[in-house]
Parts: C-alpha cells; structure tokens; sequence
C-alpha cells in the first residue's frame, strides 16, 4: 500500500511540475537560405542520383537525325518551317494510329503558336531536342467537328494573326484578314462531313482560348504524347528540313 | 494478496506511462525554453540537379545534394526541426518524364522530410501515375481538402499529422488547389476537391482544440494571391479568413517573397505566411522560439522577418 501511496505522490508532481514548465511562443523567426554553390554537395546524395542522370543523359543524346538549318517559330508570319513540321509530324505519327483504331483518317491538325518552347538548332536532332521543343505531357487527341465549329476556327485563326501550326489546312487572308480561301485536304468545307481535327489536349480543354473544339460529336483519346510522336519521327528521319510553304498567308 | 499485487502493478504501469506519456510533451526538456526550426520547400518540380552555369536566370542555383547539406547542418544545430514541402514535387526535368517520380520521392525520403502536401502536377502522370511512386516515399502526404475515397489514394493521405519535438506539440494540415481547370480529370479520376476554408475551419479546431496543439502550421498549395483575381482562394485570404495558424507555407504561384507575410487573421491575430519561389532555389527557415510564462520579456509574440 505505501507503494501505491508513492505513486499518487509521483503523480502529483508531475503535474504540479508540468504546470510550471509550460511554454508560450515568444518569438518567431523567418529567413530564406539561398542554395547557392557556396554549399557543398552532399556526396551520398550526389552518388545516388548519378546513375540517374548518366541513364538520362546517354539516352536524351544519342542521335536521331540531323536537323539541315536552324529553325525557330518566329521565322515566318503564318506559317513557320517549324511550326509547320510539327503540325505534320502530328499528322504522319497519330494518323495510322487513328486509322487502325476508327478506320477514320484525321483530317486536320491544329497547334498553338506558345506550344512551341524551343528552338531546332542545326546539326545533331536527339531526344533533349525532343524535349526543349515540347517540354509539356500534352497528349494528341482527335475531335470530331461540323462546319460551324471549323468555322470558328478558320476566324480564330484569321483574327489570331499567328503563326499557329496546321496541318492539312489552307488557309488564304486578303490584306483586312478576311478569309478568302479555307480548304480542308485541297476541299472546301462542307456542312455534311465531319471533320476529324488533331490536337492536343490542352488546347482541346480550351488553352489559348480555343473556344470551338466543344461541343463536338467525338472525342478520341490517342494517349499518344505529342512529344513521343516527335521522337518517333526524329527515328523514321535521316534529316530533317523543313520549309515555310502556302498553307497560311496572306495576300498583300 | 494477489489482488493487492495486481493493483500494485497497474498501479505503476499506468505511473510509468503518465511518466512517458507526458515526458514526451514536457519533460524531455532539458531546458526552460525551446525552439522549433521548420524548413520548407514548394514547387520543387523535379529540380533534382543544380541550374546550368549558362542558365539565363537561375545559374548555379538549387540542388538536391546542396539542400541535403543545408538541412543536415540545421538539423544538427537544431535537432527540434521539421522539413515540409508544400507540393508540385513532380515535372519539369527529365528526371520527372524518365522516372515518374521515383528519384523526387527517394531523394525527399533520404533528406528526411516530414511531410508534403500534394499540387496540382503531383497528378501529370494520373493519380495512378502518383500512386505508383508511394513505394519511394517514406514522408506522410497531408491534404485535407481532397477526398479521395473512391480513388486509388484512399488511404495513403492524411489530413493532418501532429509532431512531437522537445514536448512542443506540433499540428500539420494541408490544403490544395482545385483541380479542375488545371488537371485533365482524366487524371484525377474521382478526386472531389472540398471547400479550402471550411476544411481549414474543422482543421484548426481539432488541432486546437482536440489535439491541443502547441503550433499549427498549413501546408498549401493554393497559391500566395491572385492579383486579377482577388476573390479567388489564396494564401493570404485564407489566413485573413480563419485564425489559429501559426504559419501558412504555401506553393503553386512559384512567388518569390522578400520575407514572410505577417496577416492579420479574424481574430486580429498573426499569421505568418510564407513562400519559397520555385525549382529548390531557396530554402524557407522559420524558427519558433518558446519560453516560460515567467521569463516573459513583452506581451504577445515577437515577429522578426
């Protein structure tokens, strides 16, 4: 029993001690360090992220193809040697794919001009090329329109003023940006078909304010990215040279 | 006899673990005063190596290697430290394209962060794609706003999770942005995103008042402010808009501060709210000081920032 007693006693002070010990915040502190290379490496870290980056690296730089000049998106008004090679990289890559799947050719692919991040410089094409071009996860996907909805965005694109990359489609302005000409595969658009236009899903999901991909009949997921499809191009190509033709311009 | 025996022993256990129970939140003080060091991260987005030399605005800057040394060193200055990130752990370099997110979550886990609360691009590869990577994280993910109960994530997020550091108890919650708008919900599936603030409303309560938590602390990835859009859920409105949060560390806006934001809560209380830029250039340092009620020096709390 005394035992017990001493344990009561025990618990006594405890709180009696808690009591005395409580703590308020007095002061607080905020600072930003910079991680700069005045701080050394970490060199556990540093070796288990090493074979990493060498895998990456080896991979991201074997080379692909061979690009003949160097080419940017702001070497045309229009349309751009660029802009209009990965329009119809889109085209080549994710039509079969399409096909196979629908039994349905795409008919059109539309981009947007900020889509393209980088630059292909002249000489070696590798997968980093790949990547600067498209650094982002988009994926292509294929929207079933009629002509009301191609409409609006033969008008986004005349009132746009930009290069934004097609494939496909040839656009014609006159001097006051009207439409003068709008064919889809060298037709005129007409109100019965449907028009199968490629895209990716950022834009289809309204980036860049492209308002006119919905409503729409379909919409098929390729889960096929846009960047993959370049890669897979850079493969099939031994160089790569595009040019800045008459799919959009206008007339002066 | 027997009886008065097993009495005895409860008697003690339950001594013993009052002893244990309460050592943890008081007595394993050497000291009349302590602090607590939390260190933060946010939109990191796979920064795993240091920028170029040649990079046009963040040369030689950031490094997951360099931060594990700066983090080692405070934590040995200070072992009373938390290190949390408040999200978009994922995309922005190959690393994130090759390996999913392996190598993010491996190297935070070796770096010994406490927890991370989840952005918008933790759901680029799918809330598959994210739960894949759980494997390699052995940090707890905090959201208190997403529910994911019928997803695949149910289960492996918490809402809050309370820290003992040198008997400071210490609640963190998390809070993220809405999804949609910002996500194919493709990728996230089923994720219902909650209201921010009335999550945080029954957050700070059970922290508060439940948990009686010395320190409550929101990681957020809703963004600092939206200038052209005020009215928009942001950092700096939701710590207007509640009270008991000692300090928001948020994310998303990628905003690069000065120093902290001292905001003025309902209650005309602080709140500090903080934000590290982006792509592990800075590491945010917050230090709580605690002292005794007797050796009190002014009222209230003093901010230095």
């Amino acid at each position: 029993m005394r035992f017990t007693h001493f344990f009561f006693l025990l618990y006594f002070l405890v709180f009696l001690n808690c009591e005395q010990g409580k703590l308020r915040l007095s002061k607080i502190e905020g600072t930003q360090i910079a991680i700069s290379d005045s701080i050394t490496t970490d060199s556990e870290i540093e070796s288990f992220i090493k074979p990493y980056r060498v895998n990456i690296q080896k991979d991201l730089d074997s080379v692909l193809a061979y690009s003949a000049g160097t080419y940017s998106k702001n070497d045309g008004e229009f349309n751009t040697a660029l802009g209009n090679f990965m329009a119809d990289v889109i085209y080549s890559e994710a039509n079969p794919i399409f096909k196979s799947r629908t039994q349905k050719d795409i008919d059109m692919v539309l981009l947007n001009h900020g889509g393209i991040r980088g630059l292909l410089n002249k000489g070696n094409v590798s997968k980093r090329t790949a990547f600067q071009l498209m650094p982002f996860e988009n994926s292509i996907v294929v929207v079933a329109l009629k002509k009301p909805q191609i409409d609006s965005l033969i008008d986004y694109l005349s009132t746009q003023k930009k290069a934004h990359p097609i494939s496909k489609l040839k656009l014609t302005l006159d001097k006051n940006y009207n439409v003068i000409e709008a064919k889809i595969k060298g037709k005129e658009i007409t109100n019965n078909k449907t028009y199968y236009v490629a895209t990716s899903d950022y834009l289809y999901n309204g980036g860049d304010n492209m308002n006119f991909f919905k409503p729409n009949d379909t919409l098929y997921r390729l889960d096929y990215k846009i960047r993959n499809a370049i890669i897979d191009n850079f493969n099939k190509l031994d160089t790569i040279n595009p040019v800045i033709d008459n799919r959009f311009t206008q007339i002066k | 006899m027997k009886r008065r025996n097993f009495i005895r022993k409860t008697s003690a256990g339950t001594a013993l673990m009052a002893l244990g129970g309460l050592g943890l939140q008081s007595f394993s003080r050497t000291s009349a005063s302590t602090k607590i060091t939390i260190l933060h991260t946010n939109d990191v987005h796979s920064h795993i190596d240091s920028f170029n030399p040649n990079d046009a605005k963040y040369a030689n800057k950031g490094g997951v290697a360099r931060r594990a040394t700066l983090v080692e060193s405070i934590r040995h200055e200070n072992p009373n430290t938390l290190l949390l990130d408040a999200g978009d752990i994922f995309q922005g370099t190959p690393y994130f394209n090759y390996y999913g997110g392996e190598l993010e979550f491996k190297l935070m886990s070796k770096l010994k962060y406490d927890a991370a609360t989840l952005g918008n691009h933790d759901f680029d590869n799918g809330i598959d794609g994210l739960y894949a990577q759980l494997p390699h994280a052995k940090f707890q993910f905090i959201t208190a706003n997403y529910d994911f109960s019928n997803t695949i994530m149910d289960t492996h997020t918490k809402p809050y999770k309370t820290f003992f550091k040198d008997g400071i108890k210490i609640g963190v919650f998390g809070l993220g942005i809405k999804l949609e708008g910002l996500v194919a919900p493709n990728m996230f599936k089923e994720t219902k995103y909650l209201d921010p603030i009335e999550s945080c409303q029954e957050m700070t309560r059970i922290l508060k008042v439940d948990e009686t938590c010395d320190l409550i602390i929101c990681l957020s990835h809703l963004g600092y402010y939206y200038k052209n859009n005020p009215n928009k859920i942001s950092d700096l409105a939701l710590a207007k808009a509640t009270k008991d949060i000692d300090l928001i560390i948020g994310g998303h806006t990628h905003t690069f501060l000065p120093k902290p934001t001292i905001v003025k809560n309902i209650e005309n209380k602080n709140t500090l709210v903080n934000q590290v830029g982006c792509y592990g250039i800075n590491l945010g340092r917050i230090d709580f000081y605690f002292d005794t009620d007797k050796n009190k020096t002014a009222n209230g709390t003093s901010i230095i920032v």
